[in-house]
């Protein structure tokens, strides 16, 4: 076979293409079929990263053990931007392809996104009160964490705010790419505004400055706030699929 | 080559407005499109004119689909919809000769010499919003005198709210319209007196 | 195409004259606005010159959100827009004819009362020159993004909430370059570079805002 095939619940066989699971009902069983699998990695990745990270990461020089909180605040300002961006992604090919399940999974992101920012931010003023004496001292990342949370509130403030679901997708996805486009205006104007957060330790490519294990710890709860990342968005969007499709005759069938 | 339509189909939320809706214009033609409220009728208009996006089906004019050719295909269309498209705030003439259609010359005398000939000379200098709503729709109707170069008319309910000596010049126009090789799709819960127009019924089997 | 832009924004320019007090309201909140601010703090000379910037900006941002409504409602409840959307002229150009006109009865007006402001706060001559000249270029950029937001909330419940909701974060970086243009120009530090990239900013607006603004306008249609 020179081309990748699948089998339809009928026995027949179809190509796989870019558009295979823009049908909701493959996308409908792809995602029941995911999910478990992502949740158990979340799962033990999280235990892991905690373990090491609660546990085995040696305490810090000058912040005591009160800086184990970033295993928690680093992935989650991670994952706020990097959700941010899936969910412009999948907004614009949804726009661009008339794909509805791809702004399906675009609404499904957001409420993750908008709990890993506010997760971010909490976390942020728990760090901030032991290292710089006060719960929020408008220090640039914070700063830009809450107007991300902002934007995901927009998002999720258009999309509900409109009756017809496929013009809300449509026009909810236009917000996404005009924010994710003035993402990096912001940031950089927030940056400008103030230079209070300590430069990031950890980057993609260059060496780390912390120990071993913290690193490992990071790295794994990274992993585990991803797998929960994609398990949930990937539940919340069958659920909406449910909601929009409900009267269709693949899914009567699979509940009767 | 005309107006072109295949297996045109609607949904709106959960239910179907219309399904497998296809027809052929040609030059000449005109197409009277029917059915009970909330059949779709305004959705349908609104399709073929390249504003709403089908579930299924597509719209063509002269061969080419109406959604690749926005540009073109508008400048051969006029639409006049359910709501007039006048700014109350603005004289009679004044929509018709600022307001209309962005882009085509019209004067001051041209939009006088319109509203007389629709019958609307008392009416011309006065803001939109004091005039009543039959007045209203025949100073949006004084647009078809405007654009003769346009052949494609869709009209959403022309002869709604107008009297019957209204209605009958509206008619008229219409006829003519046709008679000039135009082609014409239109709405109306009246008979539009339009000898040889095809019938389209919407909503039969929903 | 530059003809029917500019018919479109001679007609918008007529409406705003014949019903002035819908334009000239965001004028009268900016106004009020800036003079809750110092019977809330305190007349205190330096305290005000300190904020000024700050609260010019953003009363100038929230009478900006407040006259978004009349750029495409009214439009839209009088079926022009659908006319607007029908034309054969490119879509884009006349969304900017349209907030050209409505920076021309919003943004300007605002310039000229800009300096009154200036005065109420006691700024200075250099102060006031950057504070103006911030807004000549950031008002402008206003209109353009608040387009934005105009077309995706029509035909959405929320109305100016809404707006304001979604514009806000995109107003925050000509928020922090206007006021620190200022703060800069008073600290001696150099108000230019703030200046250019609102420049920047405002020639970025331009090129992409008609686009999302019309693409929003055609989802509002569909």
């Amino acid at each position: 076979m020179d081309q990748p095939y699948y089998s339809t619940a009928n026995g027949a066989r179809r190509r796989l293409t870019v558009f295979t699971f823009a049908s909701p009902r493959n996308f409908y069983h792809l995602a029941g079929r995911l999910i478990p699998w992502f949740t158990a990695l979340g799962v033990l990745a999280g235990l892991a990263g905690l373990a090491i990270g609660l546990l085995f990461a040696p305490t810090d020089f000058q912040q005591g053990d009160a800086y184990r909180i970033i295993f928690v605040h680093v992935p989650a300002a991670w994952m706020s931007m990097l959700v941010y961006m899936a969910m412009a992604g999948w907004a614009g090919f949804g726009l661009a392809y008339h794909t509805g399940v791809s702004s399906i999974m675009a609404s499904a992101l957001a409420p993750t996104g908008a709990l890993f920012t506010f997760l971010a931010l909490w976390t942020g003023a728990l760090w901030g009160k032991p290292t710089w004496g006060a719960w929020w001292v408008w220090d640039a990342r914070l700063t830009s964490e809450l107007i991300l949370l902002f934007l995901y509130l927009g998002f999720m403030g258009l999309h509900a705010s409109i009756a017809d679901p496929r013009r809300a997708d449509r026009a909810a996805a236009v917000l996404a790419l005009v924010g994710a486009v003035n993402i990096p205006i912001i940031y950089f104007s927030v940056y400008w505004w103030n230079t209070l957060h300590q430069g990031p330790s950890v980057t993609l490519g260059n060496a780390p400055t912390m120990a071993p294990a913290m690193l490992a710890a990071m790295l794994l709860m990274v992993a585990a706030f991803w797998c929960y990342g994609i398990a949930v968005a990937l539940r919340r969007a069958r659920c909406i699929v449910l909601e929009r499709h409900g009267s269709a005759a693949w899914l009567r069938r699979r509940t009767k | 080559m005309g107006l072109t339509c295949q297996q045109l189909t609607c949904r709106r939320g959960r239910s179907t407005l219309f399904a497998g809706v296809s027809f052929s214009l040609h030059a000449g033609e005109a197409l009277w499109v029917q059915g009970r409220n909330g059949s779709g009728k305004t959705t349908l208009l609104r399709s073929l004119c390249g504003l709403a996006l089908p579930d299924r089906g597509a719209v063509h004019w002269q061969g080419k689909p109406v959604l690749a050719t926005r540009a073109h295909y508008h400048s051969q269309l006029l639409h006049i919809g359910h709501a007039d498209g006048l700014k109350p705030d603005l004289l009679a003439w004044e929509n018709l000769a600022l307001g209309g259609l962005p882009g085509e010359r019209c004067s001051r005398e041209a939009a006088l010499r319109a509203l007389d000939e629709i019958g609307l000379k008392a009416e011309a200098q006065r803001p939109v919003r004091l005039l009543s709503q039959g007045q209203r729709k025949r100073v949006a109707l004084a647009r078809l005198l405007l654009s003769p170069s346009r052949p494609l008319w869709i009209l959403d309910e022309p002869l709604a709210a107008l009297d019957q000596d209204s209605s009958a010049q509206v008619s008229q126009l219409l006829q003519a319209h046709c008679a000039r090789g135009g082609m014409l799709v239109l709405t109306t819960h009246q008979d539009p007196a339009l000898p040889g127009a095809r019938q389209l019924q919407l909503g039969a089997s929903c | 195409m530059l003809k029917a832009a500019r018919q479109l924004m001679q007609r918008d320019l007529l409406l705003a004259m014949r019903r002035r007090s819908d334009a000239l309201m965001p004028l009268a909140f900016f106004l009020v606005t800036t003079t809750l601010f110092p019977l809330a703090i305190g007349p205190d000379t330096k305290l005000l010159r300190s904020v000024a910037p700050g609260i010019v900006w953003v009363a100038a941002l929230l009478a900006s959100l407040l006259g978004l409504q009349r750029l495409f409602a009214d439009d839209h409840a009088d079926g022009s827009l659908e006319q607007l959307l029908l034309s054969p002229q490119p879509l884009e150009v006349l969304v900017l004819a349209k907030v050209l006109a409505h920076w021309l009865t919003s943004g300007l007006p605002l310039l000229m009362l800009a300096p009154l402001v200036a005065l109420q706060y006691g700024l200075d001559a250099e102060a006031m020159g950057v504070l103006w000249l911030g807004l000549l270029l950031g008002t402008p950029v206003l209109s353009l993004l608040g387009s934005i937001g105009a077309g995706l909330a029509l035909g959405a419940r929320g109305g100016s909430v809404l707006v304001a909701l979604i514009l806000m974060p995109l107003y925050i970086p000509l928020l922090i370059l206007g006021s620190s243009a200022v703060v800069a120009a008073s600290d001696g530090t150099g108000s230019a570079p703030h200046l250019m990239l609102l420049g920047a900013l405002l020639a970025g607006s331009l090129a992409a805002s008609p686009w999302a603004a019309a693409a929003a306008l055609r989802i509002a249609y569909e």
